[in-house]
C-alpha cells in the first residue's frame, strides 16, 4: 500500500475525470499516497474560470451516456472537483500542473483551480511516481 | 452480543462510491482509537468495500446489516 498511484490525467471531460476523481479518492481512503499530473486538456478543465463547468463527456458515451450522466448528478452525485477536495482533505494527494501543457495552454499558477498544488516537469513527476504504477486517463 | 456505543454516525446515504468510504475515512482520522463509527449508506458497493477499507487500514468491522437498501455498519477504530 506504500506505493503512490500516480495518475496522469489527459482528457479533459466530465466522465474521464470523475472516473480519475474515483480511483483518488479510493486510494486516498485506503491511506495510499496519489500523485496527479494534469496535461492538456484535463489542464484546461483545472482553470478556476472553467472547472465547475461543463466539460462534456468522451465521445462514447453518446446520448444515452449523456442522459445517464445527467441522472446522477440530479440524484447527487459528487462532481469531480467536489471529489477530489475530499479526496484531498484526506491527505496524501498531490495535484501537480505539467509545465508544457502550462505553456501549450498560455496558463499562469495563479489562473489555476487552488486544488492544483504546483508546476511541475515529467522528470519530477517520475521522481515522485518510485515504483508505484502509471495510469494514463 | 454485547451493546456497543457509537462514537459516530457517518450518515453516507445517496452518496455515490466512494464517498462513503471517503467520508468514513476522514471521520476515523479525528477519532481516537477504540473509537466505534456507525456508517449508513445507500451505496450498494459500500458491503464489499467497507470490509476491504477495514482490512487495508486494520480497523475492525464489528457487525454490518442491511435493511432493504440501506446498509448498516460498525467499525471500530484501530
Amino acid at each position: 500500500m506504500d506505493e503512490p498511484l500516480n495518475l496522469v490525467l489527459f482528457s479533459g471531460t466530465d466522465d474521464k475525470l470523475q472516473a480519475a476523481a474515483v480511483l483518488t479518492a479510493g486510494a486516498a481512503a485506503l491511506g495510499k499516497p496519489v500523485n496527479i499530473f494534469l496535461q492538456y486538456w484535463a489542464l484546461d478543465a483545472f482553470r478556476a474560470t472553467k472547472i465547475g463547468r461543463d466539460h462534456g463527456l468522451a465521445p462514447e458515451a453518446g446520448p444515452a451516456g449523456r442522459a445517464a450522466v445527467d441522472a446522477l448528478t440530479r440524484a447527487g452525485q459528487a462532481s469531480w472537483a467536489d471529489t477530489l477536495r475530499q479526496a484531498k482533505d484526506l491527505g496524501g494527494v498531490d495535484i501537480q500542473a505539467c509545465s508544457l501543457s502550462m505553456d501549450l495552454l498560455h496558463l499562469e499558477s495563479l489562473d489555476l483551480d487552488p486544488l492544483v498544488d504546483g508546476v511541475e516537469g515529467v522528470t519530477a513527476f517520475y521522481l515522485n511516481a518510485g515504483d508505484g504504477q502509471v495510469v494514463f486517463i | 452480543m454485547p451493546v456497543v456505543e457509537i462514537t459516530q454516525t457517518v450518515d453516507a446515504r445517496g452518496l455515490s462510491c466512494p464517498l462513503p468510504i471517503v467520508r468514513t475515512a476522514q471521520a476515523a482520522r479525528t477519532l481516537p482509537s477504540g473509537a466505534v463509527i456507525e456508517l449508513i449508506a445507500t451505496d450498494a458497493g459500500s458491503i464489499k468495500d467497507v470490509a476491504a477499507w477495514c482490512k487495508a487500514t486494520g480497523n475492525e468491522l464489528i457487525d454490518q446489516s442491511s435493511d432493504g437498501a440501506v446498509y448498516r455498519f460498525v467499525i471500530r477504530r484501530k
